[in-house]
């Protein structure tokens, strides 16, 4: 009975009940919905996000945040894609390699301005954002790298592999959200990144090393975004130095403040962002299915991120009010 | 502890021996972030007319700040903002929702005068909103604010999907219009900033502002009304960015959800290059104002030099960082 009562009080319920809430109502007006197909359209559209929540998650959780993510995913697939442009014969490890490196490389450096110059991450990843973006048309010459030149092997990762039913990049994102689980709850350095979050001051102080945690998240979400960004070549089969990544932010903080991680740091859980991620992907399945324009996608992410935030800081507040005013009742 | 004791003679006196000395006047007057905008300004007119010297024709420097005109608008008041503490990164977008709504009514044969008021009230609206969020529900407004960007333009494109309104002919061309030789939105934005900074430090309330930036719990206790303070700018901001809206529509003569797309990049830019300091409590409109005439100028050499905008958003990103680097470590150095 315990057990369910403390399963039932858990933060992430309340994502979890509106996943299938609002399945249930879409599923009502439209059965197509819920069916196989449906799942795989979810199921391609997920792992792109999900991947780059996860480094965004831990970002978040430290009180910083990233918004270059959309940029970084540009960059290094567009790296990535000019590499197997110039040398077609190069293996598919390499290209992944590279891509996730770029992108360790990009969000190290957004680290180490933060944590050098001591300035807020998000005017830092702000700028970055488009200085990366601007890196991105630099590098491809302002031209998209077309289909021929993405290797086959790459691009047969997105779709249904022989001998599994799920496509690869579904395995890759399943594999990441085990890892960050594992890093966020059993190592060292994950759990100073929740120590960071509750208190940047005090952290120093109880010896957490500051600017390692730091320069740590910004390098995982970078690299992560790296990831992304080859699995993005791979999903779309092209990249274009505008269009690939632009907005992407959006959609992952969206996804992770969704998720129930505190934009206030030290708070937020990987089964939360792994099912805001899955909301956010049932919404934009169901949004064609309603006969509902793709035109309207940015304002829902918006107005799902402003109450998110509301929904986050009530929550915050009652719990400040149930500490003050329980102080003494219970014995 | 290496401040020198001002009278060595009288120990006693603690302010004394804990006050630093005071800095000599040249520093006061020369060390300042504003004084960053002030050299790039000089600089930069000289490395471009020895580049690019058809950028430099003051004609043309004019009639190109009109592109920057309404940008700059609405940096001024951003800088207000963050002075008192908080920031806004949704008025490029509220600009394109209030525009867009704006043509859409005037298409639908709304009389002339009605339409700005509708124009205007829906951006006193967007700026409450913004307000309600970060002063009432207190969310950070960096993210809230974030929230509405993304919202507000995700509205326009609804609003208008991908398609371009276009505007009547009568309302086209205000940057055609000039007055002394000026054309009219540069005058607008120079007025602009005559009066804001007035308003910022001739007034009680712009001493205010500055109060409520730095230190807002005890602004509150010096009676303050700090969140009334901070409502009244980001409504007024959203206000500004309605009437930058409609200056820059007249302008374009077109109206689309994609209108000034990035432009929060450009207007943090211009209050950080101005010597606004992040945090709040410090800057001013003398720094925006000149920082909006060298983006103006920066970006008319680099179109000149015809650089990519990819290339020219690049150096923004770059300039953006460097800038505050430098304003934080000028006042970081300054403050003891």
């Amino acid at each position: 009975m315990n057990a369910v009562k403390s399963i039932m009080l858990r933060r992430e319920m309340g994502i979890f009940v509106a996943i299938i809430v609002f399945c249930i109502i879409v599923g009502l007006i439209k059965p197509r919905f819920l069916a196989l197909d449906n799942l795989r359209v979810i199921m391609l559209f997920v792992p792109l996000i999900m991947i780059a929540a996860m480094g965004e998650m831990l970002v978040i959780i430290a009180r910083h945040v990233d918004l270059s993510v959309g940029s970084s995913l540009g960059f290094a697939a567009m790296m990535t894609a000019l590499m197997f442009k110039t040398y077609p014969d190069v293996p598919l490890v390499l290209g992944f390699a590279v891509a996730i490196g770029i992108g360790a490389v990009l969000g190290f450096i957004n680290g180490l301005t933060v944590i050098v110059f001591r300035l807020p991450a998000i005017i830092v990843t702000l700028g970055t954002l488009y200085l990366y973006r601007g890196l991105t048309f630099i590098a491809s010459g302002a031209k998209q790298i077309d289909r021929q030149y993405i290797p086959g092997p790459l691009k047969a990762m997105s779709a249904n592999a022989p001998n599994y039913w799920l496509p690869w990049i579904v395995v890759i994102a399943v594999a990441v959200v085990l890892l960050t689980y594992w890093f966020a709850n059993h190592s060292r350095l994950g759990r100073q990144v929740y120590a960071l979050g509750s208190n940047p001051s005090a952290a120093p102080l109880r010896g957490i090393p500051v600017t390692a945690v730091t320069l740590t998240v910004f390098s995982i979400s970078g690299a992560l975004a790296g990831l992304a960004g080859i699995m993005y070549a791979s999903r779309w089969g092209f990249v274009n130095p505008s269009n690939t990544g632009w907005g992407f932010e959006f959609q992952v903080i969206a996804a992770v403040v969704i998720g129930g991680v505190s934009i206030n740091g030290g708070v937020g859980s990987v089964l939360g962002v792994v099912l805001g991620v899955l909301l956010l992907g049932c919404v934009s399945a169901a949004l064609p299915l309603l006969g509902i324009p793709g035109t309207v996608q940015s304002a829902i992410y918006g107005l799902v991120i402003i109450v998110a935030l509301v929904i986050d800081q009530s929550v915050r507040e009652r719990g400040i009010q149930a500490l003050t005013t329980a102080r003494g009742a219970r014995t | 502890m290496t401040t020198e004791p001002m009278s060595p003679t009288d120990p006693i006196a603690p302010s004394a021996l804990d006050a630093a000395p005071a800095r000599p006047l040249w520093q006061v007057i020369l060390i300042r972030p504003v004084m960053m905008t002030v050299v790039l300004l000089i600089l930069e007119p000289i490395v471009a007319s020895v580049f690019w010297p058809q950028s430099m024709d003051l004609q043309y420097i004019l009639s190109t700040f009109t592109l920057t005109a309404p940008l700059a608008l609405m940096a001024l008041v951003l800088t207000l903002v963050i002075i008192s503490g908080e920031i806004d990164l949704s008025p490029a977008s509220s600009m394109a929702l209030t525009a867009c709504v704006f043509a859409a009514v005037l298409q639908a044969g709304v009389p002339f005068p009605l339409a700005v008021l509708v124009c205007v009230g829906l951006g006193f609206v967007l700026g409450l909103f913004n307000a309600f969020l970060v002063v009432y529900l207190r969310l950070p407004s960096l993210i809230a604010t974030i929230g509405t960007l993304t919202f507000y333009r995700g509205l326009a494109q609804v609003l208008a999907g991908d398609a371009s309104i276009k505007f009547p002919e009568w309302y086209q061309g205000l940057n055609l219009v000039s007055v002394l030789g000026i054309p009219v939105p540069d005058l607008i934005v120079t007025l602009a900033a005559i009066l804001l900074a007035l308003l910022l430090s001739a007034t009680i309330f712009g001493r205010q502002i500055y109060q409520t930036g730095t230190n807002e719990i005890a602004a509150q206790h010096a009676g303050i009304r700090t969140r009334l303070i901070k409502t009244a700018l980001f409504v007024t901001l959203g206000v500004v960015s309605a009437l930058a809206g409609m200056m820059f529509t007249s302008q374009l003569g077109t109206v689309r959800y994609d209108l000034g797309l990035g432009g929060e990049l450009q207007m943090v830019l211009m209050a950080m290059l101005g010597g606004t300091y992040i945090f709040g409590g410090r800057g001013s409109i003398l720094g925006t104002f000149l920082a909006a005439w060298l983006l103006s100028i920066m970006t008319n050499a680099m179109n000149t030099a015809s650089w990519l905008p990819a290339t020219q958003f690049c150096l923004l990103g770059v300039l953006l960082i460097v800038s505050i680097i430098i304003t934080n470590f000028i006042y970081s150095r300054t403050q003891r």
